[in-house]
């Protein structure tokens, strides 16, 4: 969707600010935040595809006044809305008043390590050829799809050049939505400077983004 | 922020905590409450990013890079697996590439769509990397963003912005400072820091803070 999250070339919000010796977290309530989340969605019930658009499907001004773990946190809350494990009635209670059947497995302090540590591989097998070798010119699509994607508005119908095939991932346009894996081929496609921005582009610059197969056509 | 402590075993609602930590909390008593969140594994996932999961890893993987050549080797042709020989594994690191600063060529790492970044061998995103100035303007205009990290890079550098778009996770190996022949890979792993594997910024020279 052409959303808030998709920030490459928008102008206007001013100069990177980096902060000297920064802490992990810069303030309790983001340390919460990070556990929550990661705790309930290991509660198996939707992709990382989905958070990715839960998180983007903010109201654009809610998602551009809200800090990282904010927009984390009430897109958690639309999760946990969605999948039935919370009610309004428990956010307006600030407890728990409606109760739900347990589930069958909830993230524990002893699993943390090894759960981290396993992390959630999103490559699988692939039945058939790549279409694409590196080296070969291919077109992004023109496209405007109103559910998730990962292919961003900069880099739309913009010619450039294969330059690695990763093998099948998970399509986050389907598994975003509960609408299957369908895994695809990924490539790294490089773009020049001038073919994304036009004559006044940085000298010399290249841009890479990762494409999935569909995303492409020959150019 | 004047109300940041949290204790979790408080179930008292309290109306000077700001809106932000009142949310969160409310949340956490929430799903603590109906079973589905153990509290103690929150600390532990804070307890391991605070701890264990950071820079340091990766700085690892970049002075090992620097003084093995096979390492090194391996590290271009299957970042995953060589960074999982040092013991950096998972979370956000499963799909791992390694991209080599040269004279020629400086890379930069970004997510413009969201802050996917290498959790396994860098920890957690500073706040600039997930902020939108940074995801804005590093792929439109990365020199400027660059000299606000105080980085200029001489004109005949060109630079290579890398979108994480997917479920690949960018790791920039710096240029090893000049001067560091003597250095065994405990120094030299000290002198790379967060942002030079961000690409936005290099590796430290020997004697410098």
């Amino acid at each position: 969707m052409n959303g808030p999250q998709d920030l490459g070339g928008q102008m206007g919000f001013g100069l990177v600010a980096p902060e000297v010796e920064e802490p992990v977290f810069h303030a309790a309530w983001e340390k919460r935040a990070l556990g929550l989340t990661l705790c309930a969605s290991a509660l198996g019930k939707w992709t990382i595809d989905e958070s990715r658009h839960a998180r983007e499907s903010l109201h654009p001004a809610d998602y551009y006044a809200s800090s990282y773990y904010e927009i984390w946190t009430k897109a958690l809350e639309a999760l946990l809305l969605r999948h039935g494990f919370i009610t309004a009635a428990d956010l307006a209670a600030q407890r728990a008043v409606d109760l739900v059947p347990g589930p069958s497995r909830i993230l524990t302090a002893d699993n943390v390590a090894a759960a981290l540590a396993r992390g959630g591989p999103c490559d699988r097998p692939m039945a058939t050829s790549p279409r694409f070798a590196a080296g070969d010119r291919v077109r992004t699509r023109r496209t405007h799809p109103t559910g998730h994607t990962r292919l961003p508005r900069y880099a739309r119908d913009c010619v450039g050049t294969i330059e690695a095939v990763h093998g099948g991932f998970v399509f986050p346009d389907t598994n975003a939505h509960g609408a299957g894996e369908a895994q695809e081929y990924v490539y790294t496609v490089v773009f020049t400077g001038e073919e994304l921005w036009g004559e006044a582009a940085n000298p010399g610059l290249t841009v890479s983004i990762d494409a999935w197969e569909s995303y492409l056509v020959p150019a | 922020m004047a109300h940041d402590h949290h204790d979790h075993d408080d179930d008292h609602p309290d109306n000077e905590l700001d809106p932000v930590t009142a949310r969160v909390r409310a949340l956490e008593t929430i799903l603590v409450g109906k079973g589905l969140v153990d509290p103690a594994a929150i600390d532990a996932i804070v307890e391991a990013y605070e701890t264990k999961i950071g820079p340091r890893n990766g700085a690892h993987v970049v002075a090992t890079a620097w003084t093995d050549p096979g390492f090194a080797a391996w590290l271009k042709t299957d970042a995953t697996a060589a960074i999982a020989s040092l013991g950096y594994t998972g979370r956000q690191g499963e799909h791992m590439r390694a991209v080599f600063n040269t004279e020629g060529e400086h890379n930069l790492v970004v997510c413009t769509l969201c802050s996917c970044y290498p959790w396994s061998v860098l920890g957690l995103p500073p706040v600039w990397y997930k902020s939108p100035p940074y995801r804005s303007r590093a792929v439109i205009d990365p020199r400027s963003v660059l000299a606000e990290f105080g980085l200029g890079l001489p004109a005949y550098t060109s630079i290579r912005v890398w979108d994480s778009t997917a479920e690949l996770r960018y790791l920039v190996i710096p240029q090893r400072p000049a001067g560091t022949e003597d250095l065994d890979a405990e120094a030299l792993a000290a002198l790379v820091t967060r942002d030079s594997m961000i690409g936005a910024g290099l590796a430290r020279a020997p004697g410098k803070a």
